[in-house]
């Protein structure tokens, strides 16, 4: 059934990068994360948090991590890829599916070119196969580029595909949620990839195939309501902004001002909605080891 | 004193005039009939052309409005029996969430609602119909016994949205519409979800994995309020109209899209013009949907579920030849 889809598979080349320190500017070179914060030359940024002004090198050679404060900030699909996947183990898939517009929404098409050519990817989310300490997985990763990793029908039906090949591959499932929610400019179509996602996982689930659901800084709306919050196991990453209904949005319609902290990893772990909060640095260890401990899972399942 | 919208006002002026006809008439003993002849067939024909040719934001204010019939009005006229079961076992009864045990031409089912208030003090009750995470979880509750027992489930979506406040965020209100979506698409009965008003976003959603989703001709189903669209895109929400129509959410765009299954019809002007009317027409639809869908075998009906979902969504493979067309595209705009 899927073998079509195995031809289109296209490799990506990941850059080999002394183990002591992976940095996603080993694979994304070409397209740093602006920041905000972002001084006029582009070699210093200032963290959000200390106000440290960083070397930018530095902050991509220490995994976009500020070296005072740990502070997280935001960082590509590539450069996730590149720390957390085993040298060259990643094959890439479905990566020239596109969207069509469906709704013929206004300014939809010159914002997909905009996303385009700041991610320079085709769509919100990149998926595929790699290794994880010689473990094979199944990985997504939203990417925030793009239009804030969104959900639309493509990012819905490449989460559809990853997890279904999954399953024909008996592999387990990590997926890397940054997103603002479902994608306003499909309309319906988005809404329901909410439930298209939700029901592929609902397959895993019965094969039993291990998810872990990585939760970063944002994840809302639509994505938090369907496969960022489904998985065997939840992990956040440190201060990351999780949550349904956004700050904004609540004060506007509720009038009501959250508290501070709200909607952090740490308020969501405290309110028993979250396992853990892992660190970028740690992310590839606490996975490879959670990995490692649910193999004995897939050979239960095959014997049920 | 019913709510009368802009559009609907030139039919209410004739009308008055009628009624003023009719009065002078009688008071003056002056034969006006033929007049008042006239003048009815003028407003039959007003209210098909503007209630049969209303906009997409003209339905946003029917399917809002205060008149609107919600759940507890189609109750006693859809089922011959309905025993309410409340909460989640968790928290709290969310009373923007109603669901029970109801008999439908014969047949125990199982049915979850979200109920708008009527008026303001009802609404505050009912959170003007924005579930809090314990609503969903006595839903997935409810619907989780009716695959248990092997009780068809029948729901009704009726929300401005899931809540949003403080308290819906602490108790994980993402995570409470997920499962639900996760469990709809895994039961083994049979499962029909009828927008009978608002759809709104995620909170609606939650309630609408249906074998078969209905919409009501005059309800709306869509990933964001128009006027949250609205300011999102010209930071204006005054332009709802706009916004409405872009997002293509009425029951004909979502038939269209392959969302909607069938649309079911209205008395023109609304629901609210006549109840009964309206829940015979539902009652007829969803009980032509579920003789069909009882005749699926479990296994059969869990995964057309699956399938209707998943063909939803468009999109395009593109070969490496149409990429770099696009990236062309891109250095042109540059230039």
């Amino acid at each position: 059934m899927f073998k079509d889809i195995f031809k289109k598979t296209k490799y990506v080349t990941i850059q080999p990068a002394a183990v002591q320190k992976r940095s996603p500017s080993d694979v994304a070179p070409a397209q740093p994360i602006p920041s905000k914060k972002e001084l006029p030359d582009s070699l210093w940024v200032k963290c959000p948090k200390c106000g440290e002004v960083l070397f930018n090198k530095d902050l991509e050679e220490n995994a976009r991590v500020c070296t005072k404060c740990e502070h997280h900030f935001r960082i590509s699909a590539r450069g996730r890829l590149a720390l957390l996947a085993d040298e060259n183990s990643f094959e890439e898939w479905d990566s020239a599916l596109v969207t069509l517009d469906p709704l013929g929404f206004p300014g939809y098409e010159g914002k997909l070119l905009e996303a385009h050519e700041k991610s320079g990817m085709t769509e919100g989310v990149l998926t595929g196969l790699a290794k994880i300490e010689e473990i094979p997985v199944v990985l997504a990763f939203n990417e925030a580029n793009f239009m804030m990793g969104s959900m639309g029908s493509v990012v819905g039906e490449k989460v559809v595909r990853a997890i279904e090949r999954a399953i024909d591959l008996s592999l387990p499932v990590v997926i890397f949620s940054t997103s603002g929610g479902a994608r306003m400019q499909e309309g319906i179509l988005s809404l329901y990839q909410m439930a298209k996602t939700s029901a592929a996982l609902g397959k895993l689930a019965e094969n039993h195939l291990l998810y872990i659901s990585v939760l970063t800084d944002p994840t809302f709306g639509g994505v938090t309501a369907s496969y960022a919050s489904l998985g065997d196991i939840l992990i956040a990453e440190p201060n990351a902004l999780i949550g349904f209904t956004g700050p904004r949005v609540i004060m506007q319609t509720m009038r009501q001002e959250l508290p501070a902290g709200a909607q952090t990893a740490e308020f969501n772990q405290e309110h028993g909605l979250i396992d853990i909060i892992v660190g970028r640095s740690q992310m590839r260890s606490v996975l490879a080891r959670l990995l490692r401990y649910h193999k004995e899972g897939v050979q239960y399942a095959a014997t049920v | 004193m019913l709510q009368l919208f802009d559009f609907e006002k030139p039919i209410a002026e004739l009308e008055q005039k009628i009624t003023e006809l009719q009065k002078f008439s009688a008071d003056k003993g002056i034969d006006l009939s033929q007049e008042v002849i006239v003048l009815e067939k003028k407003v039959a024909l007003l209210k098909k052309e503007i209630y049969g040719n209303l906009e997409p934001w003209q339905k946003v204010q029917i399917a809002r409005h205060s008149e609107r019939p919600n759940f507890y009005d189609y109750v006693p006229l859809l089922f011959e029996d309905f025993i309410e079961l409340k909460g989640d076992r968790l928290y709290a009864d969310d009373r923007s969430i109603a669901g029970g045990i109801a008999l439908f031409h014969g047949t125990p089912v199982t049915v979850v609602a979200q109920v708008k208030g009527k008026g303001t003090k009802e609404n505050i009750k009912r959170n003007f119909g924005m579930p809090h995470p314990e609503g969903y979880r006595k839903a997935l509750r409810l619907m989780d016994q009716a695959e248990k027992f092997g009780r068809p489930i029948l729901t009704f979506v009726d929300t401005p949205g899931a809540a949003c406040d403080l308290g819906a965020e602490e108790r994980g209100q993402g995570e409470a519409i997920a499962r639900c979506l996760m469990a709809m698409a895994g039961y083994h009965v049979p499962i029909i979800s009828t927008v009978i008003g608002e759809g709104g976003s995620g909170g609606a959603l939650a309630l609408g994995v249906g074998n078969a989703v209905l919409m009501l001709e005059n309800s709306f189903y869509s990933v964001i309020a128009p006027e949250s669209c609205a300011s999102i895109l010209w930071k204006d929400t005054t332009k709802a109209k706009e916004a409405a129509d872009a997002l293509k959410f009425t029951a004909q765009d979502l038939l269209r899209l392959g969302v909607a299954d069938e649309i079911v019809r209205e008395p023109l002007g609304g629901a609210h013009k006549n109840l009964r009317q309206t829940a015979e027409e539902i009652s007829q639809v969803i009980s032509k949907y579920l003789v069909r869908l009882r005749s699926e075998a479990p296994e059969v009906l869990r995964e057309k579920r699956y399938q209707k979902l998943r063909a939803i969504g468009v999109y395009q493979e593109t070969s490496e030849k149409s990429l770099e067309i696009l990236e062309k595209g891109l250095t042109k705009q540059e230039n």
